[in-house]
């Protein structure tokens, strides 16, 4: 594990094109199932005219090289792609370099990550190809010894005959094995044989960001290149009336003022670069510029307005997402009947790396290099407006200092490219913190209308919801505004649409030029608020335990082992008198969460969260630590978006600009977090993110058991509760 | 622009820079040490955060002729081999995810545990809390500073 980052030209060095090696990739041939997938060698790629994409590189030396092909943005896919493929290769992960894949997604197949993707898209995939360059290399050595192969295994980067103890490095068998042809049908270990993984294996990222010496977007330098900062029009879809540079021209070190457009969905915001020899001159530049600018033709929100129309929006009918039996008429027929509205914020992701992106157009070629999300979309997007084609768009990775799913949006990469191309220089485009927090896009406020019919004995009949929020999906130009939205359902755990007969989900587009994207466990994160909080009052209707409630519901042998986990771990029995408890449990990206949080009064009287205990059923997982760590971190984002942070608008722009308004939680607001994972051997789910939905109505839970008050809105003040 | 004299971890760097460019910058963009972030500039994220004469201080917000000539330390000076002992308690506690703020924590911890290397939960509390972790890694950093103030008492007993 030594380099970070690697260019086009290195890599193809590196990756053992220009040695003798054994590289091995694999690919999904044209009209094959969407998870099938060939080997590559060198020789088979050749033939086919496929690009080799070297998973796993191997050089007369015995230096393993593994790739991973997704970003580092802090959830640990720098040590869990590798730690896969070393399982099953036969390698230490202390004697491995690891390469971030440049994008290119005709290449390594979809490099967005997004939807806690990467280990539940690839892992069998990823799998085999260790197990066939393992294969391959016991062969090699098997016929230097003219044995049997099943006379030899490998172990530690060696093949090991045996009777004998005789043994091979791996780089003395690569030249052999590479002649090889891969294996039909590899077997893939039983978890019970697992040496790698299921291990806690320290990150190979952590020394490299503990010393300073990890790269991100920011700290990348070209030669030559100069920096930009670009003044944008503060109004959501504004434009440029006219601007006057002529204070800014005076600064000294500033090189270029240009008028510079970046796409956000379907319109254009526009600004003014101010492109300068060092960062700082850029800043003095922009805040010497004069900008007229023309806000006509959209409309100038803010929020009360925003979450009005939202309310009014509950009254129209929505479009169905997915119904079952006949919700209306049984709620209309009910016993009792429960109603109740709940409303969450937008917020910022405030990634604490601010973004920015370096372009270095070159004619006939650009090169990217910046804190990426989706890699291969940059290449799409950026094809149309250099008019270069995607292969000649060289996107290479940084490390991230967060991503959250803002990196996967494309705005930045754009107006880099644009001025790079403009100005025939390598330029790197900063955005300052408040560039970062006022211009979006955000997580999408939401308005949810929650009902639910309950029998005498307390047992739910219908169950329904409806939101009114702006759909991410109509944003993009020529969406079809009159479709669903296909996330109502996500995070309400799936075992309830088997146990209720009657339900229906629906939801009302919003209209707003408001920019919206993912944000952590996306539409998961507010839906579970609503759908957890009402869930818990049909429990407190029901006259019954919430945690013995829900498991009326969740009937399967997986949700109940869940529970009992829950229950033992949290002793949920033996609450103490002066303490509230509340719990919740969702499901985000194929992974069951179920959260207790603790609460209690300290001696001032203001409520204090005592501790969270979180059980994760992720399935098949990989280093248990990291997934421990990607629920902690989840725990407290969520805490943040449920007590501390919102982002408002005011007439069309947004209010809060850094972190003296958007208050993060600090170190002294943080509870007891105890984290358990459920050991099976499922289908894996994410990890990244499906920790962080379960939070806010675990505590607003809690709050009510507490006091009595039932909180439906967030944020809330919880120091005057 | 003006000439100033930086002492960045005990190697001395001639400087030509606007006397109000924060040091941040000057550290960054002109000496060239990236270990050292931008998170908010306005002093409320910590990420900045380096020694100024063994003090931490947020280089996003002190201009470069008010560290002229004092002793600076950032991330890269904190150890030759990432040996200082809170480097190797961030690395056994595995704190860091994304990375971004950590040089900022690390420097917080670091400066605290030389005046007071036996910190309270409160003490952490008051040192630690103007850093900002998206990530949330934050019972890991109490957690490392607690290993950090133990690895220093072992060292002073084996003394």
């Amino acid at each position: 594990m030594l380099t970070n980052t690697v260019t086009r030209r290195d890599f193809i060095k590196i990756g053992g094109f220009s040695s003798i090696g054994l590289t091995l990739g694999f690919y999904t041939p044209a009209g094959a199932k969407e998870n099938s997938i060939e080997l590559l060698t060198k020789e088979s790629a050749e033939t086919l005219g496929v690009e080799l994409n070297a998973w796993v590189s191997i050089d007369t030396t015995g230096k393993v090289t593994l790739m991973n092909h997704r970003s580092e943005m802090g959830q640990g896919s720098y040590q869990t792609v590798p730690q896969i493929i070393a399982e099953e290769l036969e390698v230490n992960l202390d004697q491995v370099q690891i390469l971030f894949a440049p994008g290119n997604g005709a290449k390594y197949g979809s490099q967005l990550t997004g939807g806690s993707s990467t280990v539940r898209g690839a892992y069998k995939h990823l799998m085999k190809v260790g197990a066939s360059a393992r294969e391959m290399l016991i062969e090699a050595a098997a016929n230097k010894w003219a044995v049997s192969k099943t006379d030899c295994y490998a172990e530690n980067g060696f093949v090991i005959h045996r009777a004998s103890g005789k043994k091979f490095g791996f780089g003395e068998l690569v030249q052999e094995a590479s002649k090889l042809q891969p294996p039909k049908d590899v077997k893939l270990k039983e978890a019970k044989n697992y040496k790698v993984i299921r291990q806690s294996l320290p990150r190979q990222d952590t020394p490299l960001k503990t010393n300073g010496t990890a790269i991100f977007g920011l700290d990348k330098k070209l030669p030559g290149m100069l920096y930009a900062v670009v003044e944008r029009n503060p109004r959501f879809a504004g434009k440029i009336k006219s601007f006057d540079d002529t204070e800014t021209k005076k600064v000294p070190g500033v090189r270029h003022v240009i008028p510079v457009k970046m796409s956000v969905f379907a319109s254009l915001r526009e600004g003014v670069a101010v492109v300068a020899d060092t960062l700082w001159a850029a800043t003095q530049g922009r805040k010497a510029l004069k900008v007229e600018w023309d806000d006509a033709g959209f409309e100038h929100l803010n929020t009360e307005q925003l979450f009005t129309r939202m309310r009014d929006d509950l009254k129209k009918p929505g479009l169905s997402q997915r119904t079952g039996g006949n919700a209306d008429a049984v709620f209309a027929k009910a016993e009792k009947k429960v109603e109740a509205v709940y409303e969450t914020p937008y917020e910022s992701h405030s990634c604490m790396e601010p973004l920015n992106c370096i372009a270095h157009f070159k004619g006939d070629s650009c090169d990217i290099w910046g804190p990426i999300q989706a890699p291969d979309w940059i290449q799409s997007l950026l094809t149309g407006l250099i008019g270069l084609p995607p292969e000649k768009i060289n996107v290479n990775m940084t490390f991230l200092g967060g991503g959250f799913g803002r990196k996967a949006f494309m705005d930045y990469p754009h107006e880099a490219a644009v001025i790079s191309k403009e100005i025939n220089a390598p330029v790197q485009v900063v955005w300052t913190r408040e560039d970062d927090m006022t211009q979006g896009p955000f997580r999408p406020g939401a308005v949810y209308e929650c009902k639910a019919g309950l029998s005498k004995q307390g047992n739910i009949q219908s169950f329904q919801a409806k939101i009114a929020a702006q759909n991410m999906n109509h944003q993009w130009r020529g969406a079809d505004k009159s479709s669903f939205n296909d996330s109502t359902v996500e995070g309400l755990p799936e075992g309830y649409f088997e146990s209720i007969n009657h339900y229906s989900f629906s939801d009302i587009p919003t209209e707003s030029p408001i920019p919206v994207m993912w944000w952590r466990s996306v539409y998961s994160s507010t839906n579970g608020f609503a759908y957890e909080s009402f869930i818990d009052e049909l429990s407190r209707e029901a006259g019954q335990d919430p945690l013995d409630f829900r498991r009326k519901y969740l009937g399967s042998e997986r949700y109940q082992a869940l529970i009992d986990t829950l229950e033992q771990k949290s002793n949920w029995k033996a609450r103490g008198k002066n303490e509230g408890w509340g719990v919740a449990i969702t499901e985000c990206f194929k992974t069951t969460v179920g959260e207790i949080v603790k609460v209690s009064r300290n001696a001032d009287g203001k409520i204090k969260i005592d501790k969270v205990i979180a059980v994760m059923d992720c399935g098949w997982h990989v280093n248990p630590d990291i997934v421990k760590g990607q629920v902690e971190g989840s725990i407290i984002m969520a805490l943040g978006a449920a007590i501390k942070h919102e982002t408002h608008f005011t007439d069309g722009k947004a209010v809060e600009r850094n972190f003296d308004s958007y208050k993060m939680p600090r170190i002294n607001e943080i509870p007891e977090i105890e984290v358990y994972i459920m050991d099976n051997e499922e289908k894996p789910g994410g990890v990244g993110e499906p920790g962080l939905p379960p939070f806010s109505p675990a505590l607003t839970n809690a709050i009510f058991d507490l006091t009595g008050k039932r909180i439906r809105k967030l944020p809330f003040n919880i120091n005057e509760i | 622009m003006a000439t100033y004299t930086l002492n960045i971890n005990k190697k001395t760097h001639t400087i030509e820079a606007d006397p109000k460019m924060p040091l941040l910058w000057a550290i960054r963009d002109i000496v060239g040490l990236t270990g050292t972030k931008y998170g908010c500039g306005i002093a409320q994220c910590g990420a900045c955060t380096v020694h100024l004469n063994g003090n931490p201080v947020r280089s996003c917000s002190l201009p470069v002729s008010v560290a002229a000539n004092k002793e600076i330390t950032t991330i890269e000076g904190l150890s030759e081999n990432n040996t200082h002992v809170v480097q190797l308690a961030w690395i056994k506690e595995q704190v860091p995810q994304c990375g971004y703020c950590q040089s900022g924590q690390i420097m917080a911890a670091s400066a605290m545990l030389k005046k007071n290397s036996t910190p309270t939960d409160a003490d952490i509390d008051a040192a630690m809390q103007g850093h900002i972790c998206r990530c949330g890694t934050y019972p890991r950093i109490r957690k490392a500073i607690k290993t950090a103030s133990q690895l220093i008492t072992q060292k002073a007993s084996i003394k």
